[in-house]
């Protein structure tokens, strides 16, 4: 039996796990679209290709993180989504344009489907963008001054490169040929975008956020934090170093570049992530003050932790099935 | 205050409608396309499978708007109505909770399967991710219809200070309403993916179409919903007997009842006057009500005198049951008229394939105006007896809210549009598309579904 007093933690551990994965899966299906060639459409047909099987249930993490949130934390959700009334209203647009423009672009007549293409691509960087922006709105409590409103859009752009970054690693991963060398073109050059977005953020969010200072100042967590970005730069200096010997003989450790971006993915979010715990609205409202009851939060508990072992089950089962290059997907 | 609310009663109402149109679809039609994948298994006859291949484009695009119409959803009860999750959040969380766990996941991944895979997987693991897509949307059925019905005849709760928590889990999913209501959704997709099936096959064959497979698809769908029809009006006429036992002034709203009486007459047409609580031009079968609701020509209704200022307003009820009523029997007419022909082995005229063409989307039209009768006819409660519509809304400032409702609305008229132009469009591509002579193919023992016309890369099916 799970003490009452945990199940806030063990929702916030869900919420955080589903926020994460939401990240770098819709994070590559975005950045695919944000990344979308439109003078070329036979690479965009590929592109797209790549992402088909899987952006729906991607998209899916992102409807159980809210739902968490809703679940868990009923007062935080209110909070939380009431100060993001607009971006969030805009961010769902952009997830509509995007979700049928990929139906539509394959169904509708052939002159028509540059215009799916463009409301594709559109989509994709609206959707990134006001996430971006949702997030360092978030980071700085939803104060409305001129900073934070600065903090959120660097943090926009931030947010569209990372998807962008992880985008081109997938499609080094699943591409080959003229295709793939485009790819890691990309990659080098969001890469060092990222790079110098993460030292933004790390220099720029303690400087304007009270609470985060004193977090990223006081042990113990202060020695994770000092960890973090090292560890990022490390990480996005050797990935730079493979980009440039790839691509290599029979494509070996085409998949590294993928791997490595998920690694800084994680990084920063759990850095993200400890520098609020256990507040989740920064500075205002922690996991227990907003949890639901018990009983409820019970209910739901014992259903996940039955049904979310199969969904990474059926997942990672369906990513095997379409494993490989993506030339080698045949459509009937 | 009270702009927000009616903007956010509009804007909710605007995305439920657009998002329902899609879901009444793909619940049924992921069943249909089962069956279409087990007919071609044990026959192994590729109409079988041209049959399915086109319907499950219609599936992938309809499925796309369902999700991102959805999503929408999931944050606007955060956003506009707080009071909601504030005061029933611990029961309606974990129904939503368990509908994203137990159905989103299942039908999105192995729509990818579905879709993608059928080369990638043995032939019993796709007709497997058919079945298991069908099973996901009607899961998603089950618990977003608990929840449903849970805020209309709620049990199995008890309220602390304001607000709900749950008692009996089973008695909160299987409240009073539910099996009524489930019942009568399921059937109500079951004939709304029937008629837009006959529809659009009809379509193919009144613009030339020879082949085959667009008449077994009419055939097939016209024959469901001929079972569906009377089913549904049985199962409707238990679900107002319910309704009359838990929210009686629903059905007084329904039928124009303004006063407690015995001896209702049915009331077929009249304009419902909430100013001076009666009803207008009434057109009338006298004692047919009493003899619906209670069994006895002379027994007593309660009127809406019995709830003033605790009823839904009467004339879109009034109204929206009446087009519900009308459009089943328009389908009714429809599908027996249809199958009787079919069953006689006759030809459809081109007459009879316009009326098809113009019933396409008869279900949903049938489906909104039911959605709108259960759903206004809760009103003014948002949960009933527990929690009022103005009491659940957002204090976000009104600008904000008509900022993002003109942004939905546009979107989705937008969708709408394209939506139906390509549904339309791919009916005609697909009568342009050669089918293979059965006779070529006669000395092949086993016919593979991948090789005909292979699609270029990146085209979605």
């Amino acid at each position: 039996m799970i003490a009452d007093h945990n199940l806030p933690s063990i929702f916030a551990g869900l919420m955080a796990l589903s926020v994460i994965v939401y990240a770098i899966l819709d994070g590559y299906d975005l950045g695919v679209g944000i990344l979308l060639p439109l003078q070329n459409d036979k690479q965009a047909d590929q592109m797209i290709a790549s992402i088909g099987p899987f952006w729906d249930a991607n998209e899916t993490w992102l409807v159980l993180a809210v739902g968490l949130v809703l679940i868990a934390f009923p007062s935080a959700h209110n909070m939380i989504l009431k100060a993001l009334y607009i971006p969030s209203a805009i961010m769902l647009v952009g997830l509509i344009l995007r979700g049928v423009a990929f139906d539509f672009r394959a169904k509708v007549a052939q002159g028509n489907k540059h215009r799916w293409n463009q409301i594709f691509k559109l989509g994709s960087c609206i959707a990134a963008a006001s996430q971006g922006y949702m997030l360092g709105s978030f980071v700085m409590g939803f104060e409305e001054s001129i900073v934070a409103y600065a903090f959120a859009a660097l943090s926009a752009v931030g947010v569209t490169c990372a998807y962008a970054l992880i985008g081109s690693t997938w499609l080094i991963l699943k591409t080959t040929d003229e295709l793939q060398l485009r790819a890691i073109e990309w990659a080098k050059r969001v890469g060092k975008i990222s790079f110098f977005g993460i030292i933004a953020v790390c220099i720029v969010n303690p400087m304007i956020n009270q609470f985060v200072f004193e977090r990223w100042t006081t042990a113990p967590f202060a020695y994770f934090m000092a960890i973090v970005p090292f560890v990022c730069f490390t990480l996005l200096y050797i990935g730079n170093l493979v980009l440039k010997q790839l691509p290599l003989k029979d494509d070996s450790g085409c998949w590294l570049p993928f791997l490595i971006t998920v690694v800084v993915f994680l990084f920063c979010f759990c850095g993200l992530a400890f520098s609020f715990y256990p507040y989740i609205v920064p500075g205002k409202l922690t996991i227990w003050q907003a949890a639901s009851a018990p009983e409820s939060l019970r209910f739901i508990l014992y259903g996940a932790l039955v049904v979310i072992p199969c969904i990474l089950g059926y997942t990672l089962f369906s990513y095997r099935v379409f494993w490989g290059k993506v030339e080698a997907l045949r459509y009937y | 205050m009270d702009d927000v609310f009616l903007l956010s009663r509009l804007q909710f109402a605007a995305n439920i409608s657009f998002h329902i149109l899609f879901p009444s679809i793909t619940i049924a039609l992921g069943w249909f396309l089962f069956y279409f994948k087990l007919r071609f298994n044990i026959s192994g006859h590729p109409v079988w499978m041209r049959i399915y291949r086109f319907w499950v484009k219609v599936f992938a695009l309809t499925f796309a708007l369902g999700v991102v119409s959805g999503i929408t959803m999931s944050f606007q009860f955060g956003t506009n109505w707080p009071g909601y999750m504030e005061t029933v959040g611990n029961i309606a969380g974990p129904l939503l909770g368990y509908e994203v766990l137990t159905a989103f996941f299942l039908e999105a991944t192995f729509l990818g399967i579905m879709l993608f895979g059928i080369h990638r997987v043995p032939g019993w693991l796709h007709t497997l991710a058919t079945l298991l897509v069908a099973v996901g949307t009607t899961l998603s059925a089950f618990w977003i219809i608990a929840l449903n019905s849970w805020m209309q005849t709620p049990t199995g709760f008890e309220m602390r200070e304001g607000v709900a928590y749950a008692l009996d889990w089973s008695q909160i999913i299987f409240n009073p309403s539910f099996p009524y209501r489930l019942s009568h959704v399921l059937i109500a997709s079951g004939l709304t993916a029937s008629f837009v099936i006959a529809g659009l096959s009809a379509y193919r064959i009144f613009r030339g179409d020879a082949k085959k497979a667009p008449l077994i698809a009419l055939k097939t769908s016209m024959y469901v919903a001929a079972v569906l029809i009377p089913l549904q009006i049985f199962v409707g006429d238990l679900h107002g007997l319910n309704t009359l036992q838990h929210q009686p002034q629903k059905v007084a709203a329904m039928e124009g009842l303004w006063e407690t009486k015995q001896n209702v007459p049915m009331v077929l047409f009249a304009i419902p006057d909430e100013k001076t609580r009666t009803n207008q031009y009434e057109l009338s079968i006298p004692n047919l009500t009493s003899i619906i609701l209670t069994h006895s020509r002379d027994g007593e209704v309660q009127g809406l005198d019995d709830f003033v200022g605790e009823h839904p307003p009467v004339a879109p009820v009034f109204y929206a049951f009446r087009i519900m009523v009308g459009m089943g029997f328009l389908m009714w007419l429809v599908s027996w008229f249809t199958s009787a022909k079919l069953l006689r082995k006759k030809n459809l005229s081109k007459g009879h394939l316009c009326i098809l063409i113009g019933t396409t989307f008869a279900g949903w039209v049938a489906t909104l105006a039911g959605w709108y009768v259960t759903e206004i006819g809760r009103q003014p409660y948002i949960v009933s007896g527990v929690l009022r519509t103005t009491e659940a809304v957002t204090d976000i400032a009104p600008e904000n809210v008509i900022f993002s409702f003109i942004l939905y609305m546009s979107v989705y008229m937008l969708l709408l549009v394209a939506y139906l132009k390509t549904l339309f469009l791919m009916a005609r591509k697909s009568v342009e598309i050669e089918e293979i002579q059965i006779e070529e193919r006669r000395h092949q023992k086993y016919f593979s579904p991948i090789d005909d016309n292979p699609v270029v890369a990146g085209e979605r099916p």
